[in-house]
């Protein structure tokens, strides 16, 4: 067997600005059939743009040929594995992409009357149902547009319940390895973050909460399964423990993949929770995004729900725009729909089995993965993981290889990475999460080339930390592109 | 690393020269390895009064930041300018060229908090262990 | 099941492997009162055929209409989008990958996300713009954040009425937590801010005073006056843009000295799709980079010393300084970023220009045929509009609008949904997909209903 290596043609490609001819056009402009009335004489020179925005002047073809070659130059899911931890880069099927370009779902315009958007409405509804029974909780709202801004959603909600009972409350209990979009959501709230060390195990213990938890908690968030892959097991008691000083307990989904049809957060005692629809639900990455990040709350929260609300009466839907203990809106018009479309369409493929499926077989390859790199890498908890394994560079360290290095040198091998030093309370962690995406077969292939890494650093160091040596860059100056600042391209 | 004996060190890693009623403060040779490239460098306005344990400052590398803590009590009376334009002298000479800040000593008292090279030296044996 | 490749024989060898019997070994570590013995109640799985065959009947449970015949804008709007750019966003390449946190292999996107920040900054006549947030709405939430970062102490924020109100919306909600500070200032006659009630706050308390331009009336309003004003009283000029095509004729946010510039940048290539998802544009002036909220991308080179693009400034972002980070936004909007990049790419620095001037030719031409309609007025006659606008008929917008509808117009958007006062008021939309035809034919259709 061998690994899928990186040789192959890439063509080098300038920007588009530096490629610019005076006069040339890549667009087809429709004729005018309206008289031509020049702007000069009817709007006042005051308001009229002096300076062109200088874009840049090229044709149809300079485009394509452009693009195209700078597509050559990325990694992505559909050329392979991409076991970034924690961002769930699982395969996105195409069936739903083409359920996204139905005209019908993207020439609707969100502010038509709701009479005319039926269709919408309806998917939108029952996608809340759907989320609603895979996570146990009572509503779910669709429009946050990606994790964090479901985080932030949640804590708003979190933030009205504790204020409609006379008092907001000032802080969140936050554990040492949440993501950090957790305490920044937080802070947006106005809420102070506390932060609870993990214990030796890689788990919140019910003492260690007990300990910070006091009457002016507004919630403590949790990531279960955890960063480290680990299902929280004190969950129910640490619920329970918050819920008795009035505090509620938040849960980020980002690691949902583990547990469809295995586990309803809900029943575990979580109050809010988000979903992230591009990682569990395979609405593709795109690069950085868009996302969608759903909320799903118990009844108690059901009032302060973000507008508009969809309400369904005698089988129409209707949009219910204003509430009186609403948090109000988080995000214009109907939140990533095209999101909730693709969702929508992958969880109707796949159903109830399905769905289940999906989780099993993506804990099934983690584990496997951790049983062949065991020995090769340290692995800092030895407690059973779900969907993702976390190792470090701990025996690496000896010849000065540092995770960056073996991370580098993995793109030789032709994969994309796993995340790197995160989550924190890992020195030097790699965070691997394969997805139930990909066969065994690719699998062998990546641990055949973490093991040739790993012998690489005992033989040949210096190859390692020089890595990686077959892509179309080699390492890049962050701290030069820090330093000197190149934001945008300037004549 | 090095850390001058003539020198006073804090828990945050700050380092202290006094000289009369004057404290010039800087980052320790450990602080700046650890930061790794230091690539910004935020300093208050030279009249600021600046409080022993609170932050008055941030220094920056690629992938890390880190506040800058105040050693001793007192009023900035003079602030290394260049040193916001050329952050990288941090780590070539964190000792001299690389001081942050000069304030005047409101509570001498508080150099009794402050460790000497000896001491900090175990303290970061301590914390690395 | 055609997404999971394994076999039963794998299934077997891989536990093996690991010396587990089965499946259910692998959640051992799950307590047993969590887990769920009954499958979950959804509806059954879907063969691909099926599947589709359900979504295209969901879709066409909603009634869109033709693109000619429908005026719908209201901060989403319709424009002709070139064959080109749908075939080049498809590609897995820039569909599947994720944050180019590993640049050696995410050059693509990273280049992209240059050409991105250099389009919006040059729109915008601004020096530095990021590599996008998730919409316009959202967008002017973060610069109202960021300008009450930049004022410290300084806390009331002037958000006019006639911005986008759903945009106003969202920025109440985010900021629900810092206390009451937004203050809501009424429009003038013209649709325009009313200058007067500003007076009030032109101290110092002010931290930043919003401009929508266009705004949600469609008009495009000259504030020199205002900036000047705001400026000197030590507060920041933060411009919202709804429609930015319109900056291919009106002067640049920019030119006027506004600091910090937000907005939508969907009307640049991308489908209306039910509100999303779209992409928020963000810029400012360059002393306040550090201050950005969202991604940048920066220029450097690698041990080589060939050009290449990183990531940059990512010690202002959550992953580093949590709780002290200058946003919680991670995940952003990239592919609609880059979908709107192709697009400009394609329009250019003509085309930019001149359909502006086409979309405002059209809707200066829908303004003179709907306005002769009898008993129907412009609402605003002296205010300067880029392509959209709002009538003053006779009876109430939104039985005005039932009536066109089943002549096959979606007349426009009733301001009274959101404005209570304005309920004979509607927002008409025309852009360079109406043809003059369609124009014509609504302004029959108009007097028609008007007369019914």
């Amino acid at each position: 067997m061998s690994t899928p290596g990186a040789t192959g043609l890439i063509l080098e490609e300038g920007l588009l600005f530096e490629q610019s001819v005076p006069g040339r056009i890549g667009f087809s402009l429709p004729a005018p059939d309206v008289p031509e009335t020049d702007p000069k004489t009817k709007l006042s020179k005051n308001i009229l743009r002096q300076k062109e925005a200088a874009l840049p002047e090229i044709s149809e073809v300079d485009s394509v040929r452009h693009f195209v070659r700078l597509s050559q130059q990325n990694y992505c899911k559909d050329a392979g594995l991409f076991p970034l931890g924690s961002c769930t880069m699982k395969y996105n099927p195409k069936t739903t992409e083409a359920a996204a370009r139905i005209s019908g779902f993207a020439n609707s315009h969100p502010l038509a009357s709701p009479e005319a958007m039926q269709g919408n409405l309806k998917l939108i509804y029952e996608l809340q149902n759907y989320l609603a029974e895979i996570s146990g909780m009572d509503f779910v709202t669709p429009w946050p547009a990606a994790g964090s801004h479901g985080e932030l959603t949640g804590m708003l909600m979190i933030r009205a319940y504790h204020t409609a009972k006379g008092n907001p409350r000032k802080k969140v209990i936050i554990p040492d390895s949440a993501h950090g979009t957790n305490p920044a959501s937080a802070a947006i709230c106005q809420y102070d973050v506390v932060t609870l060390p993990s214990n030796k195990d890689g788990i919140l213990t019910a003492d260690a909460v007990k300990a910070v938890m006091d009457d002016n908690v507004a919630a403590l968030m949790v990531t279960n399964p955890n960063t480290l892959g680990i299902f929280e097991e004190n969950i129910q008691e640490i619920c329970e423990i918050v819920h008795k000083k009035g505090g509620l307990v938040y849960c980020d989904g980002a690691n949902l993949n583990a547990l469809l049809g295995i586990v309803k957060l809900g029943e575990a005692g979580i109050d809010v929770l988000h979903f992230n629809l591009h990682k569990t639900f395979s609405t593709p990455h795109g690069g950085g995004g868009p996302g969608a990040g759903p909320v799903g709350v118990k009844k108690k929260l059901e009032p302060f729900l973000p507008t508009p609300l969809i309400i369904k009466e005698n089988g129409t839907f209707k949009v219910e725009r204003e509430r009186p203990q609403s948090i109000g809106r988080v995000k214009a018009y109907f939140g990533n729909f095209g999101m909730l479309v693709r969702a929508y369409a992958y969880i109707r493929e796949f159903g109830p089995q399905g769905l289940r499926h999906i989780s099993e077989m993506a804990v099934l390859n983690s584990n496997y993965i951790r049983k062949g790199l065991e020995g090769a890498y340290h692995l800092p908890y030895s407690k059973p993981s779900l969907h993702e394994c976390v190792f470090s560079d701990k025996f690496q360290k000896e010849k000065e290889i540092k995770t960056l290095d073996i991370s580098k040198r993995l793109m030789d091998y032709g994969f994309h990475p796993f995340t790197i030093y995160f989550p924190l309370i890992v020195h030097g962690a790699m965070m691997i999460e394969p997805t139930e995406s990909e066969p065994k077969a690719s699998l062998d292939q990546f641990i055949e080339a973490m093991q040739k890494i790993a012998k690489e650093c005992e033989e040949n160091p210096e190859l390692v930390k020089k890595a990686p040596h077959n892509t179309f860059r080699s390492r890049l100056d962050e701290v030069k592109a820090a330093r000197e600042l190149k934001l945008r391209w300037t004549v | 690393m090095e850390f001058p004996d003539d020198l006073k060190y804090t828990k945050e890693h700050e380092w202290v020269r006094v000289k009369g009623d004057t404290a010039t403060m800087g980052v320790s040779d450990y602080a700046q390895e650890q930061l790794g490239d230091i690539v910004y460098l935020e300093l208050p306005e030279e009249g600021e009064e600046i409080e022993k344990g609170e932050p008055f400052g941030v220094v920056e590398s690629v992938k890390a930041v880190s506040d800058i803590y105040g050693a001793l009590t007192g009023k900035v009376v003079e602030i290394n300018d260049p040193l916001t334009d050329n952050p990288e002298t941090i780590n070539e000479d964190c000792y001299e060229e690389g001081w942050l800040i000069r304030v005047k000593i409101a509570n001498p008292k508080e150099m009794e908090d402050l460790m000497d090279a000896a001491q900090y030296q175990a303290y970061i044996k301590e914390e690395t262990a | 099941m055609r997404y999971i490749p394994h076999t039963n024989e794998e299934i077997q060898a891989m536990l093996k492997s690991q010396g587990k019997r089965s499946i259910d070994e692998l959640f051992q570590s799950i307590p047993d009162s969590l887990i769920q013995n009954e499958p979950l109640k959804l509806p059954a799985a879907m063969d691909e055929m099926t599947l589709l065959h359900h979504m295209e009947s969901l879709a066409g449970e909603n009634h869109t209409l033709s693109r000619s015949r429908s005026c719908l804008g209201g901060g989403v709007y319709r424009h002709y989008i070139p064959s080109a750019v749908g075939d080049l966003i498809r590609r897995s390449e820039f569909l599947t990958p994720y944050t180019p946190y590993q640049p050696e292999i995410a050059q693509g996107t990273l280049q992209v996300m240059f050409e991105f920040q250099t389009m919006v900054a040059e729109m915008y006549g601004m020096e530095v713009a990021n590599a996008s947030l998730y919409d316009g709405s959202t967008a002017l939430a973060e610069a109202v954040l960021m300008a009450r970062r930049i004022g410290k102490n300084r806390k009331t924020v002037l958000i006019p009425l006639a911005i986008h109100p759903e945009y106003r919306q969202v920025v109440q909600t985010i900021l629900q937590g810092f206390g009451d500070h937004l203050v809501e200032t009424p429009y003038a006659a013209n649709g325009g801010i009313d200058r007067g009630s500003l007076n009030d706050y032109l101290n110092e308390d002010l931290a930043a005073c919003i401009i929508p331009y266009p705004n949600f009336f469609g008009i495009v309003e000259e504030t020199r006056d205002i900036i000047e004003k705001v400026h000197a009283a030590g507060g920041l000029v933060i411009f919202c843009v709804q429609e930015p095509l319109s900056l291919g004729l009106f002067e640049s946010p920019g030119a006027y000295g506004a600091d910090i510039v937000c907005g939508e940048g969907q009307s640049l290539g991308l489908s209306p799709s039910f509100g999303g998802p779209f992409v928020g544009l963000f810029a400012s002036k360059n002393e306040f980079v550090r201050q950005m909220p969202g991604r940048l991308c920066g220029m450097t080179t690698d041990s080589k010393g060939r050009r290449g693009f990183v990531l940059t400034l990512s010690t202002r972002e959550q992953h580093i300084r949590r709780e002290k980070a200058t946003s919680n936004i991670c995940t952003n909007q990239a592919l609609c970023a880059t979908q709107m990049t192709i697009y400009l790419s394609l329009l250019g620095k003509q085309g930019f220009k001149k359909l502006a001037e086409l979309n405002w030719q059209k809707a200066e031409y829908a303004k003179q045929k709907l306005a002769a309609v009898p008993g129907v007025r412009l609402t605003h006659p002296e205010s300067a509009t880029f392509n959209e606008f709002v009538l003053t008929l006779p009876r109430p917008a939104d039985t005005v609008l039932s009536e066109l509808r089943k002549s096959g117009f979606d007349g426009g958007i009733p301001l009274e949904r959101w404005y209570r006062s304005l309920h004979h008021c509607l927002l008409v939309n025309v852009t360079e997909l109406n043809s003059k035809e369609d124009i014509d034919a609504l302004a029959v259709e108009l007097k028609g209903a008007l007369q019914s």
